[in-house]
């Protein structure tokens, strides 16, 4: 990557950015008592939680792991793990 | 150089003020975006550009804002947007400005700015010395100092040119002295709109902010990316010289007139004693030079017309055959040395000929230089050993012990 003057960032730069590296804890998609609701994909700062019905998962390249799915998921549905690496 | 009256004349020439022959030469290059906040001597500037917006001789949003730092904000904000900018200040609105100075800079914004040279406080003093953009060197600013009305006007426009080159992409400082030049009645020559729009192509931008093509400017750079932004951003300095130089090339051959790109020289041809120095006290220097040389003297004279980037090449070229030189200049760095003379002696530095450098402080806080100091100093510079110190000081309001008298 190279700089551009005045420290210009395109839009989509973020990508290059994996945060993944960041976490110490990561989330398990339990998939098992998930009722749809999707509050995992909305509230996901990193917007990298998607699925269908109710089956949901994160991207890991950038999942930070703060933990904001498992809080808000109202079934309990999502657990943290510490990472062993 | 050619005198006024070589000059080729290509459109009509008018007595006016400084501050209004600034102002035309600033309306003839079409910003779109105009924000300063009055102070002396920079006023009758930023007047006179109200008073065309308000007439509709100028198509530009002039935006009056509550102080020198919102001036430099407002400013920066328009040109990221891609509009051609200007603002103008002096002494205590440049050191309010500052913060936003060193922003512009950093986010490769040409703006155009008019320093009218002047004073900093403390003691206020309204009149002129180059202590207040010369206080801003570091900011990544280029800046030129000219030397009379003219050139004042003729640098305005050289100075959008050198600013939105793509190989430059910074903001450009245009240094007039406070009262000397911004308040003197002179001849100037103000250029048609047909004539400045061939010289001065429409800003376009190459990244700028719109909603249509969202983008972020000026991204926090933690330690992994903010090295690597200043060196861009000294590498730009640097590439600007040779676009300075072009820009003054350019400029006389679509007007006839020139000032030196980096810097200019007169008699250097077989000097033994060269004096370097930047701003109008170059115009007196020229007569006392010329009349020296009539006399048989070897005595040369360098001005300094870009002080950042600072022409290190051009004035080793210019200095190589000299013994000696007397730097002169209307600035200090109290507890240093003079600033122009810090920077003459470093380029000499490893040079395989180093002259014996002369630095005198003169005419602070507007000052009067007259021609017999200026004769004095060089006769000095020419037969003494090496001096530094302030020319024509007051012995009697600064006698020794002075300090410790209640
Ligand atoms: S832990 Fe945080 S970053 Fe990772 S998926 Fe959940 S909400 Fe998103
Ligand atoms: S928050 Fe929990 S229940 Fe709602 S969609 Fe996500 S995993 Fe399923």
């Amino acid at each position: 990557m190279k700089l551009i003057p005045g420290l210009v960032a395109l839009p989509g730069t973020s990508r290059a950015n994996k945060t993944g590296s960041w976490r110490i804890e990561r989330p398990l998609f339990l998939h098992q008592k998930c009722n749809g609701c999707r509050l995992c994909d909305w509230c996901c700062p990193e917007g990298i939680v998607s699925g269908q019905g109710k089956l949901f998962d994160c991207d890991f390249d950038y999942c930070k792991g703060c933990g904001i799915c498992a809080e808000v998921c109202p079934v309990d549905d999502i657990v943290m793990q510490v990472e062993e690496r | 150089m050619a005198t006024l009256m070589d000059r080729v004349i290509t459109s009509k020439a008018a007595v006016l003020e400084g501050s209004r022959a600034i102002a035309e030469a600033v309306r003839l290059c079409r910003p779109q975006v105009i924000s300063a906040y009055p102070i002396t001597p920079q006023t009758h500037v930023v007047e006179a550009l109200a008073q065309m917006v308000a007439d509709g001789a100028l198509k530009a949003e002039f935006v009056n804002v509550e102080s020198e730092h919102s001036a430099a904000s407002v400013v920066l904000g328009a040109s990221a947007t891609g509009a051609r900018v200007y603002t103008a200040s002096s002494s205590q609105g440049i050191a309010l400005m500052s913060e936003v100075l060193f922003n512009i800079a950093g986010l490769r914004l040409p703006v155009v700015l008019t320093c009218a040279n002047r004073a900093l406080s403390s003691p206020l003093n309204i009149w002129n010395d180059q202590q207040d953009s010369l206080s801003v060197r570091d900011a990544g600013w280029v800046q030129l100092y000219v030397e009379d009305n003219q050139e004042a006007v003729d640098t305005h426009l050289q100075a959008y040119a050198i600013a939105e080159d793509r190989r430059v992409l910074l903001p450009t400082m245009v240094c007039a002295d406070g009262f000397l030049l911004t308040h003197t009645y002179e001849p100037v020559i103000v250029p048609t709109q047909e004539e400045v729009d061939a010289f001065l192509p429409p800003y376009r931008p190459q990244h700028y902010l719109t909603p249509d093509k969202p983008l972020t400017m000026g991204a926090f750079a933690d330690p992994e990316y903010y090295m690597e932004s200043r060196y861009l951003l000294d590498r730009a300095l640097e590439r600007s010289q040779a676009v300075i130089e072009d820009a003054a090339q350019r400029f006389n051959r679509a007007f006839g007139r020139h000032y030196g790109g980096l810097l200019d020289t007169l008699h250097m041809e077989g000097a033994r004693t060269a004096v370097v120095a930047m701003g109008s006290v170059v115009a007196t220097l020229r007569d006392v030079v010329s009349g020296l040389r009539d006399d048989g003297h070897a005595v040369g004279l360098v001005k300094v017309r870009s002080f950042r980037p600072f022409p290190k090449d051009a004035l080793r070229s210019a200095l190589r055959d000299v013994d000696r030189v007397l730097v002169l200049e209307r600035a200090l760095s109290p507890g240093g040395v003079g600033i122009l003379a810090a920077e003459v002696r470093a380029v000499l530095q490893g040079q395989p000929r180093q002259p014996a450098v002369s630095a005198f402080v003169a005419g602070l806080g507007g000052r009067d230089i007259p021609v017999e100091t200026l004769q004095a100093l060089i006769a000095r510079a020419q037969d003494e050993a090496v001096e530094q110190g302030f020319a024509d000081l007051k012995a009697e309001l600064v006698e020794e012990g002075d300090e410790d008298e209640s």
